[in-house]
């Protein structure tokens, strides 16, 4: 591989980071108040000289990097850094990393979604580091008079042997921050990286050891008051009257009073999805008060009527239906088939009714799975202060980018008087996109003049929505007499989101093929979740796959490496969304690493395999099932992801994967009754404990010198499938619907 | 509202609340101790584990009323330097993904090594039934009890 230059628009790229100044990136943080460890180790620099947007070296040599997206456990704040300090030439363990503030002027694409933070930042953030490392380099040639091509950089020093000079970074860093950003900069060969590649600890570590304030619940104010909200008891519900005489008599109670998070006539963008926005706010000086008197309010509810929600999705302007009605699991059924019927084609290839007609052997088989909750461990909050004009909020979220927009529409305040401090992350999962609650955090801010810190119970959590669809597709197969797969049918959808990829594998591989997809409206909430639709239609389809292999005799692995064979050959269609050889390679490196073909007595395997968020991964599973109770013995995953940027906090996040996987495909679900959500805890919203998970995970990466494409999400979709193809070979029997744990115990 | 004198993490403190808040919100809103965490306040998850004289407690259960008298640790008394060997083994296997259920789940390790200093695998899988991570870290936090368990 040849040294690249970044075809970056670097000028505007670095204009911008140079346009704020270093001291408010300071001003904006208040996790620097609670220094990590490695600063207690390290004595801090008298002055503090910015290089660029992403990155400061102190006179002392000490180099701070600040981590621009949100860490929710990707550890994003760990691999960002790195890959800055791989093109600076820094010293690892002298390096500092700052969590930075929401800023829309330097940095870009500041959120968590989609597994994209290291894909898309890759260049921005090994550019930022690589012109650092010339400016430096620059400096030292012209402090000592010699030509810059003999400057040497390595762990945070600048040498030129010729004249024997050397000096630590921050002795050139006052001279360098006076040079004009260099034109072009060459970026390392990824043959010649020392940092990336190796495992570094998380930077977090020491202060969530130990208890330290990381998290937006942690989050705290002078003057600070609690406040929490009261949403209706079901979808399909809207307040109509409330009584809170009584319960504003409570101790520590400052207000109870009506607010209205997104108004009615608001064209709400992508995630400013929510159903409850007429809502009962309860303030007051600590939490327990204010939970005690959320239940001593008096609450009437009347039912909604259907209604168009006015949309503007990045500029497309439109509306969704959202019909009135309490919604039960039943209804919903039958809702879904009906709709089952009157699909619309999403691909076609070939001629799918013909080969159906001459096949010698049809397979038909219907998947199902429920609503889900996100869960994340840290319940909804967020800290907010409207004082006039300016508005400071601080807390965990994913898409702090987009919400600063909708915020600043419904406070009508602009853009640039708002400051968002994003904080830790208690876990994401796509939950976190949706920040209605920082709105209301905002508008009840607003109400009592006064800091806030908006938290939500479980309870509000698990019943506020935006949970993941409920989902459905049959799938067909046609097989030949040669047990050649003819014929493929899609028919899938969802309520309210069709969870299709029509472009997705097997597409492209089978010579006669037919998607067809519909919706639902549905006036429960929905939104991202884990691999948003793949985390389904894997399971649909690595399950089917399964089956027709067997069916026509076959492998389970080799049969997918066959089609995939066949969809490089030639491949059927346009469009076909995904790289045949990348996906044989997981399947290749997790058939080799699980000896397949040469399972232990009495352990069941199952194997499964997916593409989504640009990377590949595929999944070994040996279990035994004894007594009727299901134990998973070893999880193998492959993963091809590129360049992996922190080979153990990469495995750490594949292993999570496993387990979430494992978890959700068993116990999780979410019902209704008139509208009602059923759960609304953990006591009875089951999810995977300690003695579930498998004993051993092992996680293997492709190695290649590919840029990096996701993981936080790829390694998810896959286990599944590899869960149900397991169980069958240990019982069986076939699942088609989850949760699992209603067919068999765990 | 009522003054109680609580012993937390080797210092004597006072609060004036109502005798039914638990613990958790005393630690979290009135004593500045934000490590342990509100997750379910039913005592499902255990993200809000303490110590009570030495025994794993879930504090959104425990009422104030019922802490006078006992020695209360938190995430944040567990050790002086947050070099505990079971701190130190959760470094070592670099357990956390977010990092929210941590100081539960360490807290229910540290009273497991305290009275069982060499778990088995069924021992660590029975003690930490009460502590859900969400990011699914069990595996780590497995190994890790078990390094910690030679180091106690």
């Amino acid at each position: 591989m040849q040294n690249q230059f970044s075809n970056l628009s670097r000028r505007s790229f670095l204009k911008s980071s140079a346009l704020a100044g270093g001291g408010l990136l300071l001003s904006f943080s208040w996790l620097a108040g609670c220094k990590p460890n490695t600063e207690e180790l390290l004595t801090l620099p008298e002055e503090w000289f910015r290089m660029n947007g992403y990155i400061r070296i102190g006179d002392n040599g000490v180099i701070t990097i600040m981590s621009p997206n949100p860490e929710g456990g990707q550890n994003i704040k760990t691999s960002m850094p790195m890959i800055v300090a791989e093109e600076l030439d820094a010293d690892w363990s002298k390096v500092i990393v700052e969590q930075a503030p929401l800023d829309t002027e330097n940095f870009t694409r500041q959120f968590i979604g989609g597994s994209q933070a290291i894909r898309v930042g890759w260049t921005p953030l090994r550019t930022a580091g690589a012109t650092a490392r010339l400016l430096l380099m620059q400096a030292a040639a012209k402090s000592w008079n010699v030509p810059v091509s003999e400057i040497k950089t390595e762990n945070g020093f600048l040498n030129h042997q010729s004249s024997n000079k050397k000096a630590h970074y921050g002795e050139l860093a006052s001279l360098a921050a006076t040079l004009p950003i260099p034109e072009e900069v060459t970026l390392k060969n990824p043959s010649d990286f020392k940092l990336i590649g190796t495992s570094k600890k998380n930077v977090d570590v020491p202060k969530i050891i130990t208890g330290k304030p990381l998290f937006g619940i942690d989050y705290k104010k002078e003057g600070m008051k609690i406040a929490m909200i009261i949403q209706p008891p079901a979808f399909g519900m809207k307040l109509k009257s409330f009584d809170a005489s009584q319960a504003k008599r409570m101790p520590g109670i400052v207000d109870i009073f009506q607010v209205k998070s997104l108004q009615d006539d608001y064209k709400r963008t992508f995630f400013d999805t929510v159903q409850f926005t007429d809502l009962i706010a309860v303030v007051g000086n600590s939490t327990w008060e204010v939970m005690n008197a959320k239940k001593a309010v008096e609450l009437e509810y009347e039912l909604m009527e259907s209604y168009e929600e006015k949309r503007d999705m990045f500029g497309r302007e439109g509306s969704r239906f959202v019909p009135g009605g309490l919604e039960s699991d039943d209804s919903q059924e039958q809702k879904m088939q009906e709709a089952s019927k009157n699909a619309r084609v999403q691909r076609k290839d070939g001629d799918p009714e013909t080969a159906f007609a001459r096949a010698s052997q049809i397979i038909e088989r219907t998947y199902t799975a429920p609503f889900l909750v996100h869960n994340c461990m840290e319940p909804m909050n967020f800290f907010a202060h409207v004082n006039g004009d300016k508005v400071h909020c601080a807390g965990p979220l994913q898409k702090p980018e987009l919400t600063e927009q909708a915020l600043s529409n419904r406070l009508g305040i602009p853009v640039e008087n708002i400051e968002i401090e994003m904080t830790r992350l208690g876990g994401g999962y796509g939950r976190r996109s949706y920040a209605h609650w920082l709105i209301e955090a905002a508008v009840i801010s607003q109400k009592v003049n006064a800091p806030i810190k908006l938290i939500y119970t479980r309870e509000d959590d698990m019943t506020a929505g935006i949970y993941r669809s409920r989902y459905q597709i049959t799938y067909r197969a046609a097989l030949d007499e040669n047990n050649d797969l003819i014929g493929f049918h899609i028919n899938g959808g969802g309520l309210p989101e069709n969870p299709l990829h029509p472009n997705r594998f097997p597409a492209g591989a089978v010579e006669n093929y037919l998607v067809e997809g519909w919706e639902v409206p549905s006036n429960v909430t929905t939104g991202s979740f884990r691999a948003p639709r793949s985390n389904f239609n894997a399971s649909a389809e690595q399950s089917f796959l399964d089956e027709v292999a067997e069916a026509a005799g076959k492998d389970p692995l080799e049969f997918r490496i066959e089609l995939l064979k066949k969809a490089k050959a030639k491949p059927i269609g346009e469009n076909n969304d995904y790289d045949p050889d990348r996906y044989i390679g997981v399947l290749e490196l997790v058939k080799n690493k699980s000896d397949w073909g040469k399972q232990e007595n009495g352990i069941s395997r199952g194997v499964s395999a997916y593409f989504c968020h640009n990377s590949y991964a595929a999944q070994v599973m040996d279990l035994k099932v004894e007594n009727g109770q299901v134990a998973i013995q070893k999880v193998i995953t492959a993963v091809d992801c590129g360049i992996v940027v922190n080979p153990d906090a990469a495995k750490n996040l594949c292993e999570g994967a496993v387990i979430d996987g494992i978890g959700t495909a068993m116990f999780g679900e979410q019902t209704f009754e008139k509208g009602v959500p059923k759960n609304k805890n953990f006591d009875t919203y089951r999810m995977i404990r300690m003695k579930e998970a498998p004993k051993k995970i092992e996680t293997y990466f492709v190695e290649n010198n590919v840029d990096p494409t996701g993981l936080g999400e790829p390694a998810y979709p896959p286990v599944f499938a590899a869960l149900a193809n397991s169980l069958y070979q240990a019982t069986g029997k076939r699942i088609y619907n989850q949760p699992f744990s209603k067919q068999i115990s765990f | 509202m009522a003054i109680f004198n609580l012993t937390v993490n080797g210092n004597s403190k006072q609060v004036d609340v109502d005798p039914n808040t638990p613990m958790l919100w005393v630690l979290r809103d009135h004593l500045d101790l934000v490590g342990t965490k509100f997750g379910c306040g039913i005592a499902q998850c255990g993200a809000c584990t303490i110590h009570m004289d030495g025994a794993a407690v879930r504090s959104c259960q425990l009422p104030v009323s019922a802490a006078e008298g006992v020695k209360i640790t938190t995430i944040e008394g567990i050790s002086e330097k947050g070099d505990h060997p079971v701190q130190k083994a959760w470094v070592e296997h670099d357990v956390p993904q977010c990092g929210y259920c941590q100081a539960g789940q360490i807290m229910s390790a540290v009273a497991l090594l305290k009275d069982n200093p060499s778990p088995s695998d069924e021992d660590i899988d029975n003690a930490m039934n009460g502590n859900i991570c969400r990011c699914g870290t069990y595996t780590r936090i497995k190994a890790a009890i078990k390094t910690a368990s030679q180091n106690v």
